[in-house]
């Protein structure tokens, strides 16, 4: 991978989309986006008028292909000190700072080939959502699979979009689970991802798909363990986990 | 140049002042123990675990888990830094100092590399794990290591970014030349000292 640029970037907000009640995405526009690799992360500062700055990292919502500007997905963390600043009080032409891309382990190239089982608890979807969205962009055939895991309808984030994807690409399934709250007429899954949920949706081990899994950590570790139970192989499953554990 | 202002941020959390001089540059101070890892957690059963110190010394020495449960252990409590700018403050671990295991081990090696189950590796100087800087631990806060923080064990190097403390350690490598782990091949700085912000490549 490209070495990460040592310094921070001065960023501008140019544009926000409301997602869900507590997340929204944010287009950052930098002079110069090195360019990065779906599943990558950025880091973000913000400094205060007194001078305090606070540092946190995301991943990039957007696919490589986007030269225009730099989008992040943020899930607000209602005692947090940066995500509330993001997702309610930032507003179009305020600044801030990014530093990056980072990361050389949980990205995937078109070129890796597939298939390719992307599992996202919450807003662990974001840097999933990059590698559809440069799948999608570059017509790659490679056959995808996406479990999406949500409290409730109004917490999936980029719903229509996916539905989209999901319609108009026969190598691309998606699967929704709703774990807390699903409508009467819901067709998808309503419960915890499981062992014969992964085993309907993922694909056989035999099949060796590269795994991408991003979540809360017992999201993760129960996914993780669950595949490996299958038999996939413990190399082929890259996590990449967020948040506090209560541990 | 000085950074821009993100207008209408400010510090939300006054309580973390008081120990500003223990946080190091770009991190902020958790309560909770939040996890990083590449891959799903290992389960090594007790009795298939062991412990090696291999490469660059005079002869390997292995460790079953009764043995090294008979190793005089060590009680410690320290701040730790994780690149993903988290800091816990005074967590309190159990476990054994390098400086004991590496006791009659002859080497002129100045470098190690910790491997662990899972594949994980990742490089410290020699220097770094001696006199007092480094244990394996197998308690936190009292009770075994949980699996997800890296149990049955784990390196404790707790000056350096927390990458640097192997989860699932199961031995530590020394050589004569530097072989960068595996955060350290994916972008991540080679040496990673938190107060001097080294986080990446370049840093």
């Amino acid at each position: 991978m490209a070495a990460p640029r040592a310094g921070w970037q001065s960023a501008t907000l140019r544009d926000k989309r409301t997602e869900t009640d507590r997340a929204a995405t944010l287009h950052l526009l930098t002079d110069a986006w090195p360019g990065h690799r779906a599943g990558q992360h950025v880091d973000v500062r913000l400094t205060a008028e007194d001078g305090y700055q606070a540092q946190r990292s995301y991943s990039i919502a957007s696919p490589p292909e986007d030269d225009g500007d730099v989008a992040l997905t943020v899930e607000r963390l209602d005692d947090g000190e940066v995500s509330p600043y993001l997702v309610d009080e930032m507003a179009p032409g305020d600044m801030c700072e990014l530093r990056g891309p980072i990361g050389g382990w949980f990205v995937w190239d078109a070129d890796d080939g597939g298939p390719l089982l992307l599992v996202g608890g919450g807003s662990g979807v974001v840097p999933l959502m990059s590698m559809l969205r440069h799948r999608a962009a570059l017509h790659s055939g490679v056959p995808a699979r996406l479990l999406l895991s949500a409290r409730s309808l109004d917490d999936v984030l980029y719903a229509d979009e996916l539905h989209g994807l999901d319609a108009g690409d026969d190598e691309l399934d998606v699967s929704i689970t709703l774990t807390r709250t699903a409508p009467p007429d819901w067709p998808g899954y309503a419960r915890r991802v499981d062992r014969p949920m992964l085993e309907e949706v993922a694909w056989p081990a035999a099949d060796r798909p590269r795994v991408y899994v991003c979540g809360p950590t017992p999201f993760v570790e129960s996914v993780a363990a669950g595949l490996v139970d299958l038999g996939h192989d413990a190399g082929l499953v890259k996590t990449e986990r967020f948040g506090a554990t209560g541990s | 140049m000085s950074p821009p202002f993100s207008r209408g941020f400010h510090r939300r959390h006054e309580a973390e002042r008081a120990d500003a001089d223990r946080v190091p540059p770009g991190q902020y101070v958790v309560n909770d123990f939040p996890v990083l890892s590449a891959g799903p957690t290992p389960h090594t059963p007790l009795d298939q675990w062991s412990f090696t110190i291999n490469g660059a010394v005079d002869e390997p020495r292995t460790w079953t888990w009764e043995q090294f449960q008979t190793l005089p252990a060590e009680e410690v409590t320290r701040d730790i830094h994780c690149v993903t700018h988290w800091s816990k403050l005074g967590t309190t671990w159990r476990g054994v100092a390098v400086d004991t295991l590496l006791q009659g081990i002859e080497t002129s090696a100045e470098y190690v590399v910790e491997f662990a189950d899972g594949g994980y590796t990742t490089n410290v100087p020699l220097d770094d794990l001696r006199d007092g800087k480094a244990w394996v631990a197998y308690e936190f806060d009292g009770e075994p290591l949980e699996s997800e923080h890296g149990g049955p064990a784990r390196m404790l190097v707790p000056h350096l970014y927390f990458w640097k403390s192997a989860k699932w350690v199961r031995g530590l490598t020394l050589s004569d030349d530097d072989r960068p782990g595996f955060w350290e091949q994916n972008g991540y700085h080679n040496y990673g000292d938190p107060w001097r912000e080294q986080r990446y490549w370049n840093d």
